[in-house]
Parts: C-alpha cells; sequence; structure tokens
C-alpha cells in the first residue's frame, strides 16, 4: 500500500470518516459541472427534498452541447437550448456560480477551472466527466464522477469511494524536438493498455515531466483515464504555483503565502512508497497517432501498424476489430493514411499553447483542397489571447475554420460530426467507434502540430519533416 | 425494453434472470450510448436507444435485438467494459433495457462505480469461465440464480464462484448503494472538514 505520497496526503487530509461497507466518505473541495451530466442529479436532490449543502464549492460552465458556429440564444438545437436553460435555471435556484457563454470566462469545464486559479494543489475536485483527471497537473486529486455521485456531491459535499493504489510512472531524459506531451501520453498508453490503470492513481514523474510546461502537463494528466487511471497527478512545483498567481480565483496576499506554504508540503516524500513503479525514456518516444479504436492503439509516425501476431493474446481481439472498422491492413504504415477532416480543440489540446505550436506550422502555409479543418479554442479566454496574438487570422489565412469554444467534435454533440467513414486527424482524446458524430466515423488521435501537418498534406504526416524543411 | 420501468430500490440479495452475452473488450460508453443521445435532462427515454449504433450496423443481428435475448436481466461481457466517458446515461440506458446485473472479466472503473450507484450489482469471473457461459448462451438460454450473500450463480447445468468487491456487497446487502443517505448521516463531520481545511480559507 502506498505511503507518504501526494495522493495518500490529500486523500487522508479529505477522509470524513469509514463507511460500513468500507469505502471511504471522501470530502470534494471542488465540484465542476456542467449541462450534460447534472440535470439529473438536481432532479434527484427536488425528489429526496434535498439542497445543495456548500453552494460555494461547486462551479458551473457549459461546454458539451454548445455550437461552435452560431451562439446565439436559443440555439437552433432544441434539445441543447433546453439542457443550457436547466442548468441557468438550476444555477440561479441554488446559488451556483456560472460562467456562461459571453461572460469571458465559458469554455471547457477542464480549461475553465484551471485558467481561473479554481484548480489548485492539494484540493479534491470532482466533475461528472471523465476528463476531470486533468487537474490532476496541479498535485491535486481530481477525478471523474457520474450523475449520482453529482447528486451525492450536491447534497452533502461528499462521495463514496474505495482509496486507489498509487502507480509511478518515470519518464527520463527529455522529448526530442517535434514530440509533445500528447505523443509521450499516447506512448503511455499504448504501451501500458488501457485498462492497466484500473484501480490506480499515476504519478506522472522525472525530469521529462518536470520539464513540460502546466499546460503540457494538463494534456498528460487528462488522458490517464484512456489508460483505465481515473485520476492521474504530477507534484507541484515552482511552475505550478506560477501558473496559478494572479489568476481570478487563487490566493491573494497573506493567503497566497499561506497556500504556498501548504502547497510546498504536499509533493509525495522522496522516499515515499508505490504500489508500482513503471519507467520510460521520453527521448525515444517519436510522434504517435492512432491507428485503432481505442487510444492505447497506436504506434510511432515512423512504424507500421502491427500484425496480429505481433499483440499479446489479450489485444488481438480489440485488434482485429479496428483493422475492420479502420480499413487499415496489418502492417500498413500509418504515415500518409489521407484524412478528410481535421480538428484542433478539447480538453486535451484546445489550450493557448496549442493554438501557438499549430499556428506556428500553419503559418504561410495553406491548408490542403481535400480537407475540411476547423480549430475551436478550449474557452473564451484562449479565443480572445489567440485573437491577440492574431493567431485566429493565421488559422483562417491556412484555410483553417475559427470557431466559437465548446467540446464540438471531441465528441460531437453539437452539429460538429464527421460524416459517413470520414477520416479525421484529431488532437482529441478518444478514437472510439463512432465517437465524433458518424456510426462509421475514424478518428486518428496525434498532437496539434501533427493536425495541422496533416492538413496542409492532406494526410498523416511527419511533424519533424515539416519543421525541418 | 421494459414497457414499464422500476428502479431498484432498498436491500438487493438476490438476482434471478435470463443471461445475455456480448462479446468483445474494451466495450466504451459512447459505444453504449453514443453522445447524441445524452441530449436529455432526463435518463428516462435511453433504454431503447442502447447500443445504438452497434445495433444499426448488425442490422437486427445485435444481442440485444435477438428474439430469445427478450426479457434477458443479466448481462455476459467481457474485458475492461464501460471504459472512456464518465456518463453514468450508459448503465442507465442498460438498466432501463432490462439490465439488472453484469457479470465480466473487468469493469472500467467510473462504469462500475456508476452502476453501484444505481443498483446494478458487477461480478467478475476467469476469462475461461466468460469464455464458458458464453458459448453456452450460443445454443441454449441461460436462466441464472445469483446470491448476492454468497456470491454463487446457480442454474441447471453450470454453477459460478462470482467475484465481487466487499464494500460493494455490503452496499448491496444493506441498501446502502444509494449513498446519500447515509453520506448525510455524517453531517457534523463534514462540517468540520469544511472549516478545517487549509484551502477553504485562502
Amino acid at each position: 500500500m502506498s505511503q507518504d505520497t501526494l495522493f495518500d496526503k490529500v486523500w487522508d487530509l479529505h477522509k470524513v470518516s469509514s463507511l460500513p461497507g468500507g469505502s471511504d466518505q471522501i470530502f470534494i473541495g471542488l465540484h465542476l459541472i456542467h449541462e450534460v451530466t447534472s440535470p439529473q442529479a438536481f432532479g434527484a436532490l427536488k425528489d429526496k427534498n434535498l439542497k445543495v449543502k456548500f453552494p460555494t464549492r461547486t462551479v458551473a460552465t457549459v461546454d458539451h452541447i454548445v455550437p461552435t458556429d452560431n451562439q446565439s440564444r436559443p440555439f437552433k438545437d432544441n434539445l441543447a437550448e433546453q439542457m443550457i436553460e436547466t442548468l441557468e435555471k438550476n444555477c440561479l435556484q441554488h446559488k451556483i456560480r456560472f460562467f456562461n457563454i459571453g461572460s469571458g470566462n465559458q469554455g471547457i469545464v477542464h480549461v475553465v477551472a484551471p485558467e481561473l486559479g479554481l484548480t489548485q494543489p492539494g484540493m479534491t475536485i470532482a466533475c461528472g466527466d471523465s476528463h476531470t483527471s486533468t487537474h490532476g497537473a496541479f498535485g491535486s486529486i481530481a477525478f471523474g464522477i457520474g450523475t449520482s455521485q453529482v447528486r451525492d456531491v450536491l447534497a452533502t459535499q461528499t462521495i463514496a469511494m474505495n482509496k486507489l493504489k498509487v502507480r509511478q510512472i518515470w519518464c527520463e531524459n527529455k522529448l526530442s524536438n517535434g514530440v509533445y506531451a500528447k505523443d509521450l501520453v499516447l506512448h503511455i498508453i499504448s504501451e501500458l493498455g488501457v485498462k492497466a490503470g484500473v484501480g490506480f492513481a499515476y504519478e506522472f514523474a522525472g525530469p521529462a515531466i518536470t520539464a513540460l510546461s502546466m499546460e503540457e502537463r494538463m494534456t498528460i494528466c487528462n488522458m490517464s483515464i484512456e489508460g483505465g487511471a481515473r485520476c492521474g497527478y504530477i507534484n507541484p512545483d515552482e511552475k505550478t504555483f506560477n501558473y496559478i498567481k494572479n489568476k481570478l480565483c487563487a490566493p491573494k496576499n497573506e493567503n497566497w503565502d499561506e497556500a504556498l506554504l501548504w502547497w510546498k508540503s504536499l509533493k509525495s516524500d522522496a522516499n515515499s512508497i508505490y504500489d508500482d513503479v513503471i519507467k520510460f525514456d521520453a527521448s525515444k518516444v517519436e510522434p504517435t497517432v492512432t491507428w485503432g479504436i481505442t487510444p492505447g492503439q497506436s504506434v510511432g509516425i515512423n512504424q507500421q501498424i502491427p500484425l496480429l501476431e505481433e499483440l499479446s493474446p489479450n489485444d488481438q481481439f480489440v485488434a482485429e476489430e479496428a483493422y475492420e472498422y479502420m480499413g487499415f491492413k496489418p502492417g500498413q504504415s500509418i504515415k500518409d493514411t489521407p484524412v478528410d477532416v481535421c480538428f484542433i480543440g478539447s480538453c486535451t489540446n484546445g489550450r493557448i499553447s496549442d493554438l501557438r505550436v499549430a499556428a506556428k506550422v500553419l503559418k504561410d502555409k495553406k491548408v490542403s483542397e481535400k480537407v475540411k479543418a476547423f480549430v475551436v479554442p478550449g474557452s473564451e479566454k484562449v479565443a480572445n489571447e489567440a485573437k491577440k496574438e492574431g493567431l485566429d487570422i493565421i488559422f483562417k489565412d491556412s484555410g483553417f475554420q475559427w470557431r466559437e469554444p465548446g467540446c464540438s467534435m471531441c465528441l460531437a454533440m453539437n452539429s460538429d460530426k464527421l460524416i459517413g467513414n470520414q477520416v479525421s486527424a484529431s488532437s482529441s482524446n478518444r478514437n472510439f467507434k463512432g465517437r465524433q458524430g458518424s456510426p462509421s466515423g475514424r478518428t486518428l488521435l496525434m498532437s496539434p502540430a501533427m493536425v495541422a501537418v496533416a492538413a496542409i498534406n492532406g494526410k498523416v504526416s511527419d511533424v519533424r519533416e515539416f519543421i525541418d524543411r | 425494453m421494459k414497457s414499464e420501468f422500476t428502479p431498484p430500490f432498498g436491500k438487493i440479495t438476490q438476482i434471478v434472470g435470463k443471461c445475455i452475452s456480448l462479446i468483445g473488450n474494451d466495450i466504451d460508453t459512447d459505444r453504449i450510448i453514443p453522445a447524441r443521445f445524452l441530449k436529455c435532462v432526463n435518463f428516462d427515454s435511453l433504454g431503447k436507444s442502447v447500443f445504438e449504433d452497434d445495433r444499426e450496423t448488425l442490422k437486427g443481428k445485435h444481442p440485444f435485438d435477438l428474439k430469445e435475448n427478450k426479457n434477458a436481466s443479466i448481462l455476459i461481457v467481457n474485458s475492461n467494459f464501460g471504459c472512456g466517458s464518465s456518463r453514468e446515461h450508459a448503465p442507465q440506458a442498460l438498466m432501463r433495457w432490462g439490465i439488472k446485473a453484469i457479470i465480466g472479466e473487468s469493469f472500467a472503473e467510473i462504469f462500475y462505480s456508476n452502476c453501484i450507484a444505481i443498483g446494478i450489482p458487477c461480478f467478475t469471473l476467469s476469462k475461461k469461465s466468460i469464455q464458458v457461459i458464453q458459448k453456452y448462451i450460443d445454443n441454449k438460454s441461460l436462466f441464472l440464480e445469483i446470491e448476492l450473500k454468497s456470491s454463487l450463480a446457480k442454474s441447471k447445468d453450470l454453477n459460478f464462484d462470482l467475484e465481487i468487491k466487499e464494500s460493494s456487497r455490503k452496499m448491496f446487502l444493506s441498501g446502502e448503494w444509494d449513498a446519500t443517505s447515509t453520506l448525510l448521516e455524517n453531517e457534523n463531520l463534514i462540517e468540520d472538514k469544511f472549516k478545517n481545511l487549509p484551502y477553504l480559507k485562502f
């Protein structure tokens, strides 16, 4: 059993009681809600005649269903309009802070909370969304919950949960040029598999992780869940503190000094005990692209799609399904695969640094005529900053459509969808069958820079060659 | 799909029903309920849309469309079932279709906790035993009688020692899987925590 890790410290601090069944009752320091997984929870509160226990500890925004072309109200989609209205009404009634469209602070919940300084080290953070693991980048313990647990957090500010084990994922050396956090996390998941993390929190550590910016760290923790780990985190350091400083909801003045002192005490002790440790060499990671129907099915850009016999018996089942669905032959190169749609955005890679990297690639270039390309900033703040830097112009000049903030085609709950069996190069997090809105649509996950290059060439390409050229 | 739906309530001690087998590893919650069906403010109408896209692709051959699986209530699955999105809509859709318990090689974590929270026990069995069940169902109907207390699953021809997390078993037997009231019992402790957490003062 793990001891003295950040996870142990934060868990113990938030433990309210041991429940009769053997699980722990854990206090949730910050609860984030959005329009998709909260309405039924508010409905259940009403049915049970319960109130929101601590309204100041819940914060809302709207992201999944928002259109990215025309955001004027009422939305064209009646169901989407009904969902945002329900959230507005619930927040008003229960006195919950709501960052609505046009507030300047709306966006994907996992982009918004960090940029507002809501996400801080040492917190427990829950949200009805599996990518809540993102917030672990700040040294918080953050995980996705279902709607019944959203109800429990609203009513009690606690949930019943079994303590997770802790696996340290140590990343040695550093990423090479043209290789990004997305590539590293895709590589880790392909090595460990999509269910290796079940029952674990992942602590990402080592020089390659320390070298990452806060936004890159969020990309890593965001995809912990794709490796099966409900929670992923990184010990906080100076970069963490500098990122939070002066944000809207960050501690101020003497509170800042006190916070800093406390935050510094949280990191895993030098002699802490882990349930498991796995080491990676970050310098060996290549730009990585998924070829299959789970985020674990990826290869380096210069590798071939694996042959069936190269895979473990457990992985062969899904691999066969993936070859058929994706229309790939075993042994085929992933490089040069033609793409129809290019999407830059999502809680994984929709932040300002992602847009900067992609814009750098796209500057003075044109998107292939065969490709529909669009960029969806992760939040209104990201969009405004990008405009200030002129990135929107670079995107538009290259042939990318510039959209309004939201989750968009990561999960295609709005009108941004693949059509038929189109292939998308996507900076998002899931390549599941039908994920991007068409039951036969095909998704290739990659870094934003790789999506930008794919858009220019109309096919999967190696960003490193492109930068050198 | 059942025409009338009554959610489970109170103690869950026994599940009796016909098995339905769904073969495949890493079946994610987007497949169980595609995102477009999440545009709803209640769960009521989800049952009929469970596995919508997979069913459409298989044109009537999907296990959830086969006549012999009508009224089945125990779902048999393989490894890492329910991975991906945390949408509780997935187990809610399964439950509203008629599923009351799931037996699989393994489950994704958030899906598992969502199932517990809405009263669907999830049991695990070895890969080999799951295959025995799935092969059996290929030829004839399998009716299982599952006792939560002993984790025994009995039928005419096959018997299994199922596994379930001890904390989950206790919650079903006591009725505390519906957690809100249990959590509220510690109201004073919750208030104390709220007053004493360092960052709530910052």
